[in-house]
């Protein structure tokens, strides 16, 4: 709530996690920063993978939303919000309450499990 | 309307021959034998008159005296005042803000042939008339959708762009979560603008409802639209928003936003340090006018003959 200047997602940026897995939704004493993303340029938008650093573990994560506005016709959301992963694109938890984007419907051969565990689409 | 063609009395002193509108000279309160009973305002034409309106049977008092004690002249009495309805209905304009011009030196064929797509495109859809504040839901063809159609509701915070990418922001919380979508009016992709709530608010642009507690933006997604009847003047809905904890986005209690919608509930020192950055010279400045009146009558009329062919 500091720095409102980038609000798509970079290195540092702190993120929400948005299912309901057991690693998102304990509190811990530092939110949960991005700490690389798996994109030629450095700025992760919905869609992209990027490294999580929570509770003193790495994890990889997907975009599902940002504060940034994006095409007109896509949904700009209130937070940064991101889901757990696997390495092989598999889901760490097992719901999704927050709205989901049609846009990540694209590629549903990569996130497929991911859209199947979300429950409300924007 | 059967007024047409009947005689009025006394006869009608302003407005056109044959108006269904009719006004009373004042008549001084001492001559009537019956107490006034309600006050109206009427406006036809730019001119206000005061006239008097008596509900149901008055008594006259038997013996008209004046107060010199001379018997008092007949009064006829007034007739009821009609309001014609239609008249208002035309009299009741809206252009949509995106086809006025913006300042500029660019030439005018180019608005021109910009607002005759627009007309093109209002004709086969229709975009109905709404203001900032107003609850639509709008569905939109999407490819990756179920049924390839998305249906979103929300309140609309912002109208911007000018001609053909004339845009709208529609702001929702949806499980917590605040989400905006800015549509733009004339894209194909629209299937349907539904105005559920047609309304106006103290501010023309509510971008500070995202620094506002959640509720002031959550609108149920299957809201039902709120009848309202077509003569009635536009509701403005005087609602002052309660903030959530600074600090917010911007600084909205600072003059340059102007923010009339917000119930500041911070000390009086930091309402007082605000105002420092007030432009009072801003409102003089003579470079910075802008006169819509002339150039919008010209293209009222042209868009209404337009889309009534």
């Amino acid at each position: 709530s500091i720095t409102g200047a980038c609000r798509a997602i970079q290195k540092l940026t702190r993120v929400r996690v948005v299912d309901n897995s057991a690693l998102g939704n304990t509190p811990y004493h530092r939110p949960p920063k991005c700490i690389h993303v798996y994109n030629k340029t450095g700025v992760g938008k919905v869609g992209d993978t990027i490294l999580l650093a929570i509770k003193g573990e790495k994890k990889k994560a997907l975009i599902v939303g940002h504060k940034m506005p994006g095409p007109t016709m896509t949904p700009r959301f209130d937070s940064n919000n991101v889901v757990l992963i696997e390495d092989n694109g598999n889901p760490i938890g097992t719901r999704i309450k927050t709205p989901i984007p049609y846009i990540l419907r694209r590629r549903e051969g990569e996130f497929s499990k991911v859209l199947a565990i979300a429950r409300n689409f924007v | 309307m059967g007024v047409k063609g009947a005689t009025l009395f006394p006869p009608a002193l302003e407005g056109t021959p044959g108006s269904s509108t009719y006004r009373l000279p004042s008549l001084p309160p001492a001559t009537l034998g019956f107490s006034n009973c309600a006050v109206q305002l009427e406006n036809t034409g730019g001119v206000c008159v005061n006239y008097f309106i008596f509900a149901g049977c008055f008594s006259f008092s038997g013996s008209r005296i004046d107060s010199d004690g001379k018997p008092a002249k007949f009064q006829p009495p007034p007739k009821p005042v009609i309001i014609d309805k239609q008249k208002q209905r035309e009299e009741r304009r809206f252009l949509s803000p995106e086809f006025i011009p913006p300042r500029g030196r660019t030439d005018p064929l180019k608005f021109y042939i910009e607002r005759k797509d627009m007309i093109q495109r209002r004709k086969v859809f229709n975009i109905p008339e709404f203001y900032v504040g107003s609850v639509l839901a709008v569905t939109t063809a999407d490819p990756y959708a179920s049924e390839k159609s998305n249906r979103f509701v929300g309140i609309c915070i912002q109208r911007g762009g000018k001609g053909l990418g004339a845009t709208f922001v529609l702001r929702n919380v949806i499980e917590d979560q605040g989400v905006e979508i800015c549509y733009e009016l004339y894209s194909p992709r629209i299937q349907a603008i539904e105005v559920l709530k047609l309304e106006k608010r103290l501010d023309d642009n509510l971008m500070y409802l995202r620094d506002a507690l959640p509720e002031y933006s959550t609108f149920d997604m299957n809201m039902k639209p709120v009848s309202r009847l077509d003569s009635e003047e536009i509701p403005v809905n005087k609602l002052q928003v309660r903030m959530k904890p600074k600090p917010w986005s911007k600084r909205w209690e600072r003059p340059k936003y102007n923010i009339k919608g917000i119930k500041f509930e911070l000390p009086e020192k930091k309402m007082k340090e605000a105002q420092k950055w007030s432009q009072p010279w801003l409102e003089f400045d003579m470079l910075r006018e802008y006169d819509t009146s002339k150039i919008e009558e010209k293209i009222w009329k042209e868009v209404s003959e337009a889309l009534q062919k």
